[in-house]
């Protein structure tokens, strides 16, 4: 496990502030998805290693909890969300647009590795609907004209 | 008739031009002297405050704080801790959001004085995972405040000491659960606590006493110790007082955020005079007013009974007054007070299996009922959709979301049957329509399977 010394020393400064060690399981788990992009078996190992605790201790998390992932993403993570108040506002019209856009079905990623599109559950913005995520940035008021513009960013690179 | 004004409390600063999220520009308005105020009282006299107010909970359940924090168990020498549940997930929720974002300092005020009042050794902001601009937010103001001894060690000089972690949620619903969260923290799976024995309150975060409170309510303690139990409480009326944050979405002109005192307005007045009402040509069809999972209200319903006074009520939709007590009455609740419109144009088949896949998704899988029921449900309205319908399926989902609610350990059971029984309960017409329109469909040989909208 190659984490980056900033990783390191953020879990170090976290892990005592806990009462229990079992407590930074889950900050851990972001920590450790984000310096290495998703949890391998092997990042399983070493955060149970570094809590004192078994890797099932950490497996049991990471298959719970639907943010924590055990396989790469693409490059750009666009994420819908697809709940009630979103989809009212035109969600899925929103996603099919992407889909055509990226030509990759929504759940998967993209053939040349750049973007996975998935839908998710309400990210509490239900007011400027629909609300699409790209990595940890938010964008609202998404509909599929909107959606076009986004793609045309994201495929330029210019976020 | 003139438009109701809002009465911004808690939102106060929120959109306000010029008011950022750091310390300097909370401390330019006013900030902590509130809670410069709360260390020189007794921490019983707060909590005395606290239950005069009589402020119920944001989070969903309406319980009053006040008498939360009396369940407290004081004589087991355990440490005592104090929970922000920021995790608002109830879809058509988006105000503590706003908080987080726009006026943090708010919320570590208000949590310090409610740290102090009920003496918690360690504090916890529970966030959930999607707001990653929120968490650094948090970090940042935690460490400001804590610059100026606002919390920490020997907090303004007083001797009383608390931090506040940030702990990061990761997408799971179950963890706006109290006991849910509370094993969320402790590094667990969210799997719900069976109350008794578990009441937070005795049994919570490393089976210490414990308060679990909404982003919203901790933010509201803050205005108590302001305003006085007593002040606070002539907000609103008796049993509803302090004002709420309506979060309208859907199929309305001006979606957004409203602060109003409780049953300042109405759902009518909520809907056309701050809403803007429906898009042009379109009629209102139905109502969600507390959260996804509050019971649906149909446009053209009337809602009678007695008030707790005893004088009769007889309401439309649009007359029902916006607070915990009103919403109850008709059957439905103010829950977090997300409230979702629907016009007419919107398929409710198409809406219940959007719901009932949000469920689905979120149980937690502890109680066979609700881990197996609830994504029978998913899968009986998604067939519907798809083009296979049933006559009977109605009664069908009626029937299992009746056999889920009261047999679980906590409340999701519910959460996951009232959209199922209220939807089935006031528009089973729609439901027994879509299969006969689909079996008139297969006769004449044509592809049942319809273009849809919601799902």
């Amino acid at each position: 496990m190659n984490l980056k010394s900033k990783t390191i020393e953020k879990i170090d400064k976290l892990v005592p502030r806990y009462p229990t060690m079992k407590s930074a399981a889950l900050p851990l788990c972001h920590m450790v998805q984000e310096d290495q992009g998703y949890l391998s078996n092997e990042a399983v190992e070493w955060i149970a290693d570094r809590l004192d605790l078994q890797p099932i201790n950490i497996l049991e998390l990471v298959t719970f909890y639907p943010m924590l992932r055990t396989e790469p993403t693409g490059k750009y993570h666009v994420r819908v969300c697809r709940t009630l108040p979103c989809a009212l506002a035109g969600a899925y019209q929103t996603c099919e647009r992407l889909e055509k856009e990226f030509n990759c079905k929504v759940g998967h990623t993209s053939v040349d590795g750049s973007v996975t599109l998935n839908f998710v559950e309400c990210h509490a913005d239900c007011g400027k609907g629909p609300v699409v995520m790209v990595g940890e940035d938010e964008y609202t008021d998404i509909d599929p004209d909107k959606a076009s513009e986004l793609a045309a960013k994201i495929k330029n690179g210019e976020i | 008739m003139s438009t109701p004004q809002e009465h911004r409390l808690i939102f106060k600063h929120i959109d306000e031009p010029g008011y950022t999220n750091d310390i300097d520009c909370y401390l330019k308005h006013g900030g902590y002297e509130q809670l410069k105020k709360a260390v020189t009282m007794k921490p019983e006299d707060i909590c005395a405050d606290v239950l005069t107010s009589g402020v119920r909970g944001r989070g969903g359940a309406g319980f009053p704080a006040g008498m939360k924090w009396k369940f407290l168990d004081r004589k087991s020498g355990k440490p005592i801790y104090l929970v922000c549940n920021a995790d608002e997930s109830e879809p058509g929720t988006f105000k503590d959001r706003q908080i987080i974002h726009q006026d943090p300092h708010q919320l570590i005020e208000g949590m310090m004085c409610s740290a102090f009042a009920i003496q918690a050794k360690l504090a916890f902001i529970y966030i959930r995972g999607e707001f990653f601009q929120g968490y650094k937010i948090l970090e940042r103001a935690i460490e400001e405040a804590r610059e100026k001894n606002l919390l920490g060690d020997n907090i303004l000089g007083t001797g009383y000491s608390c931090d506040i972690i940030v702990h990061r949620g990761a997408g799971a619903y179950i963890c706006g659960e109290e006991t849910g969260l509370i094993e969320s923290i402790e590094g667990n799976r969210a799997n719900p606590r069976i109350k008794p024995p578990y009441f937070p309150a005795a049994l919570g975060l490393y089976q210490c006493p414990t308060i679990v409170n909404n982003v919203e309510t901790l933010c509201d303690v803050k205005h108590i110790i302001e305003l006085g139990g007593q002040g606070f409480s002539e907000i609103g009326t008796p049993g509803n007082t302090g004002t709420r944050i309506w979060c309208v979405s859907g199929h309305v002109q001006k979606p957004g955020y409203y602060e109003f005192p409780c049953s300042a307005i109405t759902l009518g007045e909520l809907i056309y005079d701050i809403c803007g009402g429906l898009k042009p040509g379109r009629k209102l069809k139905a109502v969600i007013p507390g959260g996804s999972s509050a019971k649906v209200l149909r446009a053209d319903e009337r809602f009678t009974g007695k008030l707790k006074d005893g004088t009769e009520f007889d309401w439309g939709i649009e007359d029902i007054p916006m607070d915990f007590d009103s919403l109850g009455l008709v059957g439905s609740m103010s829950g977090s007070g997300g409230v979702i419109v629907m016009d007419d144009s919107t398929d409710m088949v198409e809406a219940l299996a959007n719901i009932n896949y949000f469920y689905a998704h979120e149980s937690c899988g502890q109680c066979t009922p609700c881990r197996e029921g609830v994504p029978w449900m998913r899968k009986v309205t998604q067939r519907m959709v798809d083009g296979e319908a049933r006559e009977e399926d109605a009664q069908l989902l009626k029937d299992i979301a009746d056999q889920i609610a009261g047999r679980t350990i906590c409340a999701f059971g519910e959460a996951a049957s009232w959209p199922v029984q209220s939807f089935i309960a006031k528009f089973n017409d729609e439901f027994v329509e879509k299969a006969r329109t689909q079996a008139a469909l297969r006769k004449e040989g044509k592809s049942t399977a319809e273009k849809t909208t919601l799902i």
